[in-house]
């Protein structure tokens, strides 16, 4: 089996002094794989996703990702933010930029790329998430739903090898939430790394290899998704499913 | 058969919002001019019993008083409404080097807020609250206190590496004697071939992905261009250095207490509230654009120019605006330092031709044009930058 | 992977971040940019400090003895000119004797102002305490009743001045403001306009022409035989100057409240004015009393400005008592100080008490 693309290494983090928010995380990501990591809230979901580019430091243990380990080396975090895409729950596009100049900003001044070529794999970002003809407005023009897609082709323009997911549907009225995951699912199928913080559970049985479940902290359990869904083995995922399935 | 809706025919009842409108309107423009009709008529009525005289006649008689500095040339014998004029220049340029001076200040302590220093954030919080919440006037009232007591005299002033002098005469510094406007006028120039050198630069960085010098080279160029002018009016070494006499200080260039107490009162005191306006913009920012931004790869610098700094300036702008018309404003309390600004030469003007009215009119009239074509900038100003929404 | 799960136990972490080392660490020297600042301040302080120490406590004369602040010129500050002239600074050119009346007075206003800022006072009966409490100020400062001897009211000064001067300008602009306010947000035109030019001329020009205007201009307004108190003008001055500024707060507000609301209200039929005034104005006002507090700062310090139409409030009055007497005038400097606390307690007491309403304010919206 080849080298995983994502290594935790008995990681713990602590927010404060006494808030232990992620123990000894063990986890391994392969390449190409796609995990989505469900859980209550407060379960350290979103932290988890969040050490891998850095934007939440751990205190013990090792993060190597995609050969790089994470430390307060600033050249190691640049290393790693250009392979890692992110997209958030809320959005989070520039609103002062149209749609396509908050496509090409980091190519052009990270990666250094002439303007007309970052415009052009811009477009095609944009046509991957069918919303090409949306380039010159500006982000508070659109529905919610428009936004998180434009935030997904942001993050795409970096050609990342993984791609990071933290809640994208949960802030999009319900009407909106099919076209956003109607574009990861297709994602997923052409190949990339993908991580996704979710509760859409359909889309965990339609697409993912693996599914983590978390619970203060840890991982408690992780399985195929039909093994999941249809066989907890754990006694906290049973009711954490019971929860979420029931309605 | 046709079936057109009849038109609805006008409905004068009392009951019809629109009837009523218009008797309210009407109503209160009859009160209103009622009023004014009633205080015009008792204001000709008082005139006439005091012998108070009106018009704008007297602007052109002589007006008989010194104006203590003046941008242009001005004695005595000359109209008054060439020394309310003079007063109009005054005002501008301590206005105008109020405005420069806060806005370094004010963004510098506002900036410093978010220093990652406890002491320097301590130090600006402690500035702000101990200069906004004292009047300004008392405030003006303790630096010329400052500058007329606390000074020496002007036969013996702080002298700071014998070329600069301070002392209760006011600051004096050297100045060259010729050729500074060559110097300007180069930097100037300069000024336009910077902005074209980073327009280049920006080009070609679009096209290449590489990107140029944006900041050394357009100073460089201005240097250059002014050093250009200075060459161009011959090369002058001529300096007017002041120089300790037995008496006072005399040669360079001085700035007269009044003038110092007003600027640095002015500047210390609208500087805090320029500081909470940076402040409340910078923090507007939310924290998501941030994360964003560093998720992008974007370095530190990167972040602040690109992102924050756009949209800070839109939220920082119109109250900045506000405060530099405060500023102006606030300058009218020259009259209490005793710096000639239109207010001070409107009064001295008003208790030598009695023309209370008129003279009134003049410098609330000055006053209202600044403040009109501000916002009226501000508001064009606004609809250009805000951010599109639907 | 169906193994059985163990649960860990949570630990505290490895890396302190409370308490006081790692606050010292965190806050002054992160990096070394931070911590030469550091060095450079703690340096300058250790400079400084000690010296304004000296100067303002351990050497300075608080007895009312103007040769000991002479000889202590330069070296220790004079707070006996404080000692000597606190009454005349605080109460301006009223006779001595009388002097208990301003202060009851003021303590009536602050006392006044101070129960207005509590919540369990916002009811009706609030309005009745306030003209109480005006009736018993002015009856006190101008006397003439129940065996009070008369002052006139130009002799009136200092800080009853300055308090008195900022309440009841606010009170009476109050109402102005509102209606102005209401009138900028009409539909018909000719109300609108007339709003309109006051609130930008007002705003457009600084105080200090205002006052010159009702200094000057005033009695010229005024049919024959009526005169007008200095005083008077003033207030209307001060008043007109803050009603024009209220009336945009309360116009912002008034825009803040949701469309719905309107709507609302004419569903269920009521007018134009019960809407406004049950529905509207209720909502609009709670949202402004932050900015409206501010106001009232600005307000409060602006009273300064009369000390130029000659009326002696605080700072005038400072210079009222320093200017003639030449053993004292040298220490302006201590004198001018004092003033500076007081202003600074009552505006920095009115800024926390307005952060406070804020943050009660927000904390009600937030589910």
């Amino acid at each position: 089996m080849s080298e995983p693309i994502i290594r935790f290494e008995k990681v713990n983090k602590w927010y404060g002094n006494d808030f232990h928010v992620l123990r000894d995380i063990d986890l391994n990501v392969a390449k190409g794989e796609r995990i989505v990591i469900c859980g209550p809230s407060g379960s350290g979901k979103s932290t988890l996703i969040r050490c891998i580019n850095r934007l939440e430091e751990h205190q013990e243990g090792r993060l190597i990702v995609d050969g790089v380990e994470l430390t307060d080396d600033i050249r190691s975090i640049d290393q790693v933010r250009k392979e890692v895409g992110m997209v958030f729950q809320q959005f989070n596009l520039f609103p002062h930029l149209t749609v396509l100049e908050n496509l090409t900003l980091s190519p052009m001044w990270v990666g250094k790329v002439p303007k007309k070529e970052a415009e052009e794999r811009a477009m095609v970002q944009l046509q991957r998430v069918r919303i090409a003809e949306q380039a010159g407005k500006y982000p508070l023009q659109l529905s919610g739903g428009q936004q998180q897609r434009v935030a997904i082709a942001r993050a795409l323009c970096l050609t990342p090898k993984i791609m990071l997911f933290d809640e994208p549907t949960s802030a999009l009225d319900p009407e909106m939430i099919k076209e956003v995951l109607d574009v990861m699912i297709e994602l997923a199928n052409q190949g990339i790394t993908m991580i996704c913080v979710t509760h859409e559970m359909g889309f965990a049985k339609a697409v993912a290899d693996r599914v983590i479940f978390m619970d203060r902290g840890q991982i408690v359990e992780q399985n195929t998704p039909h093994e999941f869904f249809n066989n907890p083995q754990n006694e906290r995922s049973r009711d954490f499913l019971s929860k979420i399935l029931g309605h | 058969m046709s079936t057109h809706p009849t038109p609805p025919k006008r409905n004068w009842s009392l009951n019809n919002r629109a009837t009523r409108g218009l008797i309210f309107q009407a109503l209160a423009l009859i009160f209103i001019a009622a009023g004014v009709w009633f205080l015009a008529h008792n204001t000709q009525e008082n005139m006439r019993i005091r012998g108070i005289q009106s018009g704008f006649d007297f602007l052109g008689a002589s007006a008989g008083f010194d104006i203590g500095e003046t941008l242009i040339t001005y004695d005595p014998s000359q109209s008054y409404g060439k020394a309310i004029w003079v007063g109009v220049l005054n005002t501008l340029k301590v206005a105008v080097a109020g405005i420069i001076l806060t806005t370094v200040l004010g963004v510098l302590l506002g900036v410093g807020r978010f220093s990652r220093n406890a002491l320097v954030r301590g130090l600006c919080y402690a500035y702000v609250e101990v200069f906004r919440n004292v009047p300004i006037l008392l405030q003006l009232l303790m630096w010329y206190l400052v500058f007329i007591e606390v000074l020496p005299a002007s036969n013996e002033a702080i002298s700071l590496s014998g070329l600069f002098f301070l002392s209760k005469g006011g600051f004096s510094f050297p100045f060259p004697e010729t050729g500074m406007t060559q110097v300007m006028a180069g930097a100037c120039l300069g000024i336009v071939a910077g902005a074209l050198w980073r327009k280049r630069t920006r080009q070609r960085f679009e096209a290449t992905g590489h990107l140029g010098d944006m900041r050394w080279t357009p100073l460089a160029l201005i240097a250059a261009f002014a050093v250009a002018g200075w060459v161009v009016a011959g090369m002058p070494m001529k300096w007017s250095v002041p120089e300790q006499l037995a008496f006072m200080v005399e040669g360079g260039v001085s700035a007269t207490p009044e003038f110092m107490a007003i600027l640095i009162g002015l500047t210390i005191y609208t500087a805090a509230f320029v500081a909470e306006v940076v402040r409340g913009g910078i923090q507007s920012v939310s924290r998501g654009q941030d994360e964003a931004a560093a998720a992008l790869g974007l370095n530190q610098s990167q972040k602040m120019n690109l992102v924050i700094l756009p949209q800070a300036m839109r939220v920082i702008i119109p109250p900045l605006t506000n405060q530099y018309l405060n500023l102006t404003k606030n300058s009218s309390l020259a009259v209490a330092v005793g710096y000639p600004d239109v207010v001070s030469i409107a009064n001295t003007t008003i208790n030598q031709s009695g023309r209370a009215v008129e003279c009134i009119a003049i410098i609330m009239l000055v006053y209202l044009t600044t403040s009109l074509s501000t916002s009226a900038f501000m508001n064009w100003y606004n609809q250009r930058m805000a951010i599109k929404e639907r | 992977m169906a193994d059985t799960f163990q649960p860990i136990a949570a630990r505290p972490s490895p890396v302190r971040t409370t308490g006081l080392v790692p606050w010292v660490k965190r806050n002054l020297f992160a990096d070394w940019r931070s911590a030469v600042t550091t060095v450079i301040m703690a340096l300058i302080a250790a400079y400084a400090l000690p010296r304004l120490l000296n100067w303002a406590v351990f050497q300075s004369v608080f007895a009312a003895d103007a040769d000991a602040c002479q000889a202590a010129r330069g070296s220790g500050a004079c707070w006996g000119v404080v000692t000597e002239k606190y009454r005349i600074i605080l109460f301006g050119r009223y006779p001595f004797e009388e002097q208990w009346r301003p202060l009851l007075a003021t303590v009536l206003m602050v006392g006044g102002l101070v129960l207005s800022c509590m919540r369990a006072f916002w009811k009706p009966w609030l309005v009745l305490m306030w003209a109480g409490i005006l009736a018993a100020f002015f009856s006190l400062m101008s006397g003439g009743m129940l065996g009070l001897t008369p002052v006139r009211t130009d002799v009136w000064g200092g800080l009853p001045l300055t308090v008195m001067l900022a309440t009841l300008s606010i009170f009476m602009a109050f109402p102005i403001a509102i209606v102005v306010a209401l009138g900028r947000r009409s539909h018909l035109p000719a109300i609108r306009s007339a709003c309109i030019v006051y609130i930008e001329l007002i705003r457009g020009v600084p105080l200090i022409s205002v006052l010159f205007m009702a200094s000057f201009m005033f009695p010229l307004f005024m049919p024959q035989g009526v005169t007008l108190d200095v005083l008077v003008r003033v207030i209307a001055g001060i008043t007109l100057f803050a009603a024009a500024y209220m009336a945009e707060i309360v116009r912002g507000g008034l825009q803040a409240v949701p469309k719905g609301q309107l709507e609302a209200a004419a569903t269920l039929g009521l007018s134009y004015w019960q809407t406004q005034v049950k529905i509207v104005l209720p909502q609009a006002l709670a949202m402004v009393v932050p900015s409206m507090m501010n106001n009232f700062i600005s307000i409060f310090k602006d009273t300064s400005l009369v000390t130029i139409v000659s009326l002696y409030e605080l700072t005038g009055a400072l210079a009222l008592a320093l200017n003639s007497d030449v053993n004292w005038r040298p220490f302006k400097i201590e004198a001018y100080l004092f003033i500076t606390l007081v202003y600074f307690i009552f505006c920095f007491s009115m800024s926390r008490y307005s952060l406070w309403v804020e943050k009660q304010l927000s904390a009600s919206k937030a589910r």
